[in-house]
C-alpha cells in the first residue's frame, strides 16, 4: 500500500478525473514550485473507481479557477496546521485567460505575436466560450 | 456622449446615440456650407490593410469636407507592417499623429486589439468576416430615410449571410428595434454563423432560413450582399455559389411597391443592371448617405458636435 502523508500547511487538490493530475500539473507549472509537491495517480475511490490526488506543501495562493474547465467536482482543500480550514469545489470559469487558443484562422490571435488570448463564457451548461476578439464559439470541455 | 469612444462593433452604440447621429447628418445634408471647417486642425488616420474603394474614399472625402486632414496608407506593401511590424506597434506609432483612426484588417478582432493600446478612438472600417459598424449606420440611415422609421419592418437579406460581414453587424443592430422579422435566404453553405442565430433566438427575434426568393411579396427590405471571393480558401466552391441569386425584374414582379432593395456594393452579378432603373433600387442613394453618416460619426467621436 503507497503511503502519502499528510500536510501541515498548503493546498490539496483531491477527486481529480483519473489521468488528469499531468495536465493540471502542467499548467499550474508545478514542476517550478518552491516547496514539495506530491502527484498520486490512479488512486481507488469509492465514488469515482479511480482518481488523482496533488498535493502542494506551503503554497496556498495559487490561482486554481481553471479547474473548473476539467470537473466541478474536483475538491480543492485549502491546509493549515494540518487541517482543513476550505474546501470547496471550483466552479466553471467566466473568463479563461491565456490558456487555449483560438481555433479560427481569420482570427487576430493567429497573426499577432505576444497576444493574450481571453475567452469570455456564454453558455455554461454547454461549457461554450467566446474568443474576445473575433467571439467564434468553442466548447471547453478539458485542458 | 461618443467623445472619444471607439467603435468597433454595432453593439458600441445605443439607439438613442443612432437616432442622435441621424439627426446630425439630416442637419449636415441640410446645412452642409456651416460644417465644411468644423474639423480644422485635425487628423484623420486611415489604415487599411485590406483594400477598400468606397469606405475608406467616403472616410477620407468625410474628412475632407469637414475641414480636416488625412493621412494612411491603403496598400498593406507599403506599410511598416510589411516589415514585420505588429499592429499594436503600427497604431500606437499612428495615435502620435493623428486624432481619430479608421482601421480596416482582414483578420478578426483586429480593431479591439488595437483600440486596447490606444489612448484616441477608433473605427472598425471591417475586420475580416466580423463587423463593419460604419455600413450598419449607413444601412440603418438609409432605411431610416425611406422609410421614416426602423421599427415594424421584414427584412430580407440575401447571398452571402456566412462571410458577409455588413450583414452580421446589421442584424445585431436591427434585434434593438421593435417587431423586425428577417427572411433569411442563402445557400446552405453560406448560412448565417451560430454565433448570429444565437443572439437572434437571444432576443426572440422571429426569422426564416431559406434558400429561393419565393417570400419577396413580404418584405420591406431587401439586402442583397456579393459572395465574396477573398473569402473562400477553395475557388471550386466560391463559382458553384457565387450566381445563385441573382434579383431582375422578374423576380421583382411579386414584391411590393414600396419595397427598397439595398446593396453595400460592390456587387457582381447578384443584382441585374436592369433593375438600376426601378425606383425600388437605392443602393447608390445607401453610398451617399454613408458618407454623411461618416461625417457626423467623425464629428461625435472628436467631440466637436
Amino acid at each position: 500500500m503507497l503511503s502519502i502523508t499528510g500536510i501541515k500547511k498548503g493546498i490539496v487538490i483531491d477527486h481529480i478525473p483519473s489521468g488528469y493530475a499531468m495536465v493540471i500539473f502542467d499548467y499550474l507549472n508545478l514542476e517550478e514550485a518552491k516547496y514539495s509537491v506530491a502527484l498520486i495517480m490512479n488512486v481507488c475511490s469509492n465514488k469515482m473507481g479511480k482518481k488523482d490526488i496533488i498535493k502542494i506543501e506551503n503554497d496556498v495562493n495559487i490561482d486554481l479557477s481553471i479547474l473548473g474547465i476539467i470537473s466541478t467536482d474536483i475538491t480543492i482543500n485549502i491546509i493549515d496546521k494540518e487541517k482543513i480550514i476550505k474546501k470547496y469545489n471550483p466552479e466553471i470559469p467566466m473568463i479563461i485567460n491565456n490558456v487555449i487558443k483560438c481555433k479560427n484562422p481569420r482570427c487576430v490571435t493567429s497573426v499577432e505575436n505576444n497576444i493574450f488570448n481571453k475567452f469570455n463564457l456564454i453558455n455554461e451548461e454547454k461549457k461554450e466560450y467566446s474568443c474576445e476578439y473575433c467571439e467564434d464559439i468553442i466548447v471547453v470541455d478539458k485542458l | 456622449m461618443l467623445k472619444g469612444r471607439s467603435i468597433i462593433c454595432p453593439d458600441d452604440l445605443s439607439i438613442e446615440e443612432i437616432d442622435d447621429l441621424f439627426l446630425l447628418a439630416n442637419d449636415i445634408i441640410i446645412n452642409k456650407e456651416s460644417y465644411k471647417e468644423s474639423c480644422n486642425g485635425y487628423i484623420l488616420a486611415t489604415l487599411f490593410f485590406e483594400s477598400s474603394t468606397r469606405t475608406r474614399l467616403s472616410f477620407e472625402a468625410a474628412m475632407h469636407k469637414l475641414g480636416g486632414d488625412v493621412v494612411g496608407f491603403s496598400d498593406f506593401n507599403s506599410s511598416s507592417v510589411a516589415k514585420g511590424e505588429s499592429i499594436t506597434d503600427t497604431v500606437r506609432t499612428v495615435e502620435c499623429y493623428s486624432d481619430l483612426i479608421v482601421l480596416r484588417h482582414p483578420k478578426e478582432g483586429a480593431p479591439i486589439l488595437a483600440s486596447n493600446v490606444l489612448d484616441i478612438p477608433l473605427i472598425n472600417a471591417g475586420d475580416g468576416a466580423h463587423y463593419h459598424p460604419t455600413q450598419t449606420l449607413t444601412d440603418l440611415y438609409t432605411i431610416y430615410n425611406y422609410k421614416k422609421k426602423i421599427d415594424n419592418l421584414v427584412i430580407g437579406i440575401c447571398g452571402d449571410l456566412k462571410f458577409g460581414r455588413t450583414v452580421h453587424s446589421l442584424i445585431k443592430v436591427l434585434c434593438k428595434y421593435k417587431n423586425i422579422s428577417f427572411v433569411f435566404i442563402s445557400p446552405d453553405k453560406l448560412r448565417l454563423p451560430d454565433y448570429i442565430i444565437k443572439v437572434l433566438d437571444k432576443e426572440g427575434i422571429k426569422y426564416i432560413e431559406t434558400d429561393n426568393l419565393d417570400n419577396m411579396k413580404d418584405l420591406d427590405v431587401l439586402y442583397m450582399t456579393r459572395v465574396q471571393k477573398e473569402r473562400f480558401f477553395n475557388e471550386e466552391d466560391y463559382i458553384k455559389l457565387k450566381d445563385k441569386f441573382i434579383i431582375n425584374n422578374e423576380v421583382l414582379k411579386s414584391a411590393k411597391e414600396d419595397l427598397i432593395i439595398m446593396h453595400p456594393l460592390p456587387r457582381n452579378n447578384e443584382i441585374s443592371s436592369e433593375v438600376d432603373l426601378d425606383k425600388r433600387a437605392v443602393y447608390f442613394k445607401q453610398a451617399k448617405y454613408g458618407l454623411y453618416i461618416r461625417m457626423a460619426l467623425i464629428l461625435k467621436l472628436l467631440g466637436i458636435k
